[in-house]
């Protein structure tokens, strides 16, 4: 890699700076203030950190932070990758990623799905993974068409590789103007954001993964990577039986963007796949922790689609506590409890908590699911007998009960 | 409504106008009708079908900008819905689909859109998006209880003399004049979600007994009253 201008390095040395003193002070995991102090320093830092890397950015609703981990993992086969973890995924955030490995040939950054037109621009990243788009955090989010708008205009004319969800219509439509994309036929379980044409509203006839619109042209492109149920088929029609060690029908459809992704910088399935395989946590996700003799399995899901894969994973002959919050990072708006259909957790024990436990609690009584009120997460997990429990929660309830195992996890 | 025949829900639209958990306002009319031995109907029309006249209670839900103005052009050229407020129908309609229920809304680019004029109002887009919690009190004439919700849009809607103001605000900017939401007859708009029925279950009886055609026996209310307890502690001035 080429040496950084002055100013940059200075930057970038002070941003791990205040990095450094965020997580011994234990404010934080430091990837974001480390970003932010270098931005400050040298609004152009981005660009410098990024030049002359070969750059893969992640976005989609759900699953960014999980394929960022298993594509780092796989080119770690091939080199020093530079990656925000941490899955802080705006610009200050990336700015930190990359101070962090400044010598790093390769890098993969989750973006956020907003920022992704401004942080093309500014890296000139040659590789894009689009994996789906669905409601989410209405109160703080863009609206999800007019991000694949926006997509669309930021992907026309430029020189990347896209790597897009095919079974997905709005993803399709928001990648369909690049210049190069494979498609992967990876699933969308989350149906209700994409009974429409993107393209032009009318209505999308839709039969197993394969959609079409009844009154244009506009239809799921012929994908060149399949995954079938616990396997992934490349384009030479080669099975591969993926066994990893994350769970869930969600995780093998990230390995699959992962493979192909894999592919691009020309690392075959037979030396990706065992990186894939090497990913068992990620950010405390899918993570199990023994309390008092009760095994807890950390799930999170931030909108009803997150909330459909993480009910899939789960066990339904475990008892499951449930926590909600609606804080800033949540959005604010809890109604989309009414978009999610817990009625799969009939006939399980059901424990709720969180700071908005009565939203849910009222969400599992219109359901006719029985549940159990507790004040907090602590209540919830002594009301439990010895063994498994399942849990899931969104966003910063989650944070909180990370940090009440002192993010060891 | 026949004894004979069940209360029919119309939930218009969902592949297009259902963004913010408005499936809660038609799964809570099921509920209580349910707890009161109505038996319940509920009807989902994609924007590809024809609206039905002959159901008794029709909701609309909040989405984004263009599949506002699609849900708009395609409910004025299907009829289904005036059809059945002259029938004697009533309507909850929510956000977006508020605002497609007065004579006028404001399009992506804040271009006027023509709406299907059941209600005399008229929407155009803020200076801002109203963004939070809402509290009000709700029009005597609907009983006076609280109003409460969040609300997430960026209409500001003038009523006309035909329609009363839903509520007065105390929390929130609702239609932008210190009211939220308005009605007339059998119609009722808000731009609350939460959903509206959720956090106002009084409202989801207002629309049974107009169904049902007779006051309404109460019900055990506790999950509801607890969460509208909640909401309103948190954004009422004490």
């Amino acid at each position: 890699m080429t040496q950084l201008p002055l100013r940059a390095q200075l930057a970038s040395a002070l941003g791990r700076t205040a990095a450094t003193l965020s997580r011994v002070t234990g404010r934080g995991d430091g990837s974001v203030i480390g970003g932010r102090v270098g931005l400050i320093l040298e609004p152009d830092l981005l660009r410098k950190l990024a030049a002359d890397r070969k750059l893969v950015l992640v976005s989609a609703t759900n699953g960014k932070t999980t394929t960022t981990r298993l594509i780092t993992s796989e080119l770690q086969e091939l080199g020093e990758v530079a990656t925000n973890a941490f899955g802080a995924n705006m610009p200050a955030g990336h700015v930190s990623a990359l101070s962090q490995a400044k010598q790093a040939p390769f890098a993969v950054l989750e973006v956020d799905e907003k920022y992704l037109p401004e942080v093309l621009d500014t890296t000139g990243a040659s590789v894009i993974c689009l994996m789906n788009l669905s409601r989410d955090q209405m109160d703080r989010a863009a609206e999800i068409w007019l991000l694949a708008q926006k997509w669309r205009r930021a992907l026309a004319g430029k020189d990347v590789h896209v790597i897009a969800n095919c079974d997905d219509p709005l993803v399709t439509w928001g990648a369909s103007t690049a210049s190069q994309v494979t498609w992967v036929s990876c699933g969308q379980p989350w149906k209700e954001d994409s009974w429409c044409c993107p393209e032009c509203g009318g209505p999308l006839d839709r039969k197993g993964d394969d959609w079409a619109c009844r009154e244009c042209t506009f239809r799921r492109p012929e994908p060149t990577w399949v995954l079938d149920d616990d396997a992934v088929i490349d384009p030479r029609g080669q099975r591969w039986v993926l066994d990893l060690r994350l769970p869930g029908r969600a995780n093998r459809a990230n390995a699959a963007i992962a493979l192909a992704t894999a592919e691009l910088f020309g690392l075959p399935a037979e030396r990706a796949l065992p990186r894939l395989r090497e990913v068992t946590s990620v950010a405390g996700r899918y993570t199990m922790v023994e309390r008092d003799g009760r095994a807890l399995r950390l799930l999170l899901a931030k909108n009803p689609a997150g909330w459909l894969e993480a009910f899939e994973v789960s066990d339904p002959g475990l008892p499951i506590i449930l926590s909600v919050n609606a804080q800033g990072p949540d959005g604010r708006d809890t109604s989309w409890l009414w978009d999610v259909d817990f009625r799969i957790l009939n006939g399980r024990p059901v424990y709720v908590t969180g700071e908005r436990r009565l939203d849910l609690a009222l969400r599992l009584d219109v359901a006719g699911v029985p549940f159990q009120l507790c004040e907090s997460f602590d209540e919830a997990v002594a009301a439990q007998a010895p063994g498994r429990v399942d849990v899931i929660a969104n966003y910063t309830a989650f944070q909180q009960i990370r940090a009440e195992f002192g993010r060891a996890v | 409504m026949p004894s004979d025949s069940a209360l029919r829900i119309v939930w218009i639209y969902p592949d297009l106008l259902s963004t913010y958990g408005d499936q809660g306002n038609a799964l809570i009319l099921e509920q209580r009708a349910r707890k009161r031995g109505i038996p319940v109907e509920t009807v989902y029309v994609r924007s590809a079908d024809l609206v039905p006249d002959s159901g008794d209670i029709y909701l609309i839900g909040g989405g984004e900008d263009r599949p506002q103005i699609l849900a708009a052009e395609r409910l004025r050229r299907d009829g289904g819905l005036e059809r059945a407020i002259d029938r004697g129908a009533s309507l909850l309609a929510v956000c977006a689909g508020y605002q497609i229920m007065g004579s006028v809304f404001g399009g992506e680019e804040g271009q006027p859109v023509a709406g299907l004029g059941l209600l005399d109002i008229e929407s155009s887009r803020g200076p801002a998006r109203a963004v939070g919690e809402l509290a009000a009190e709700v029009d005597t004439g609907l009983g006076g209880h609280m109003l409460t919700g969040f609300e997430n849009h960026m209409g500001v809607t003038r009523l006309g003399r035909g329609v009363r103001p839903l509520s007065r605000t105390v929390v929130g900017t609702g239609n932008g004049d210190g009211t939220e939401g308005c009605h007339a007859g059998k119609i009722v708009g808000t731009y609350l979600h939460g959903p509206a029925l959720a956090r106002n279950p009084w409202l989801a009886d207002v629309f049974l007994s107009w169904a049902a055609g007779y006051p309404l026996a109460p019900i055990d209310d506790t999950w509801y009253d607890r969460l509208r307890d909640e909401r309103l502690k948190a954004v009422l001035p004490r």
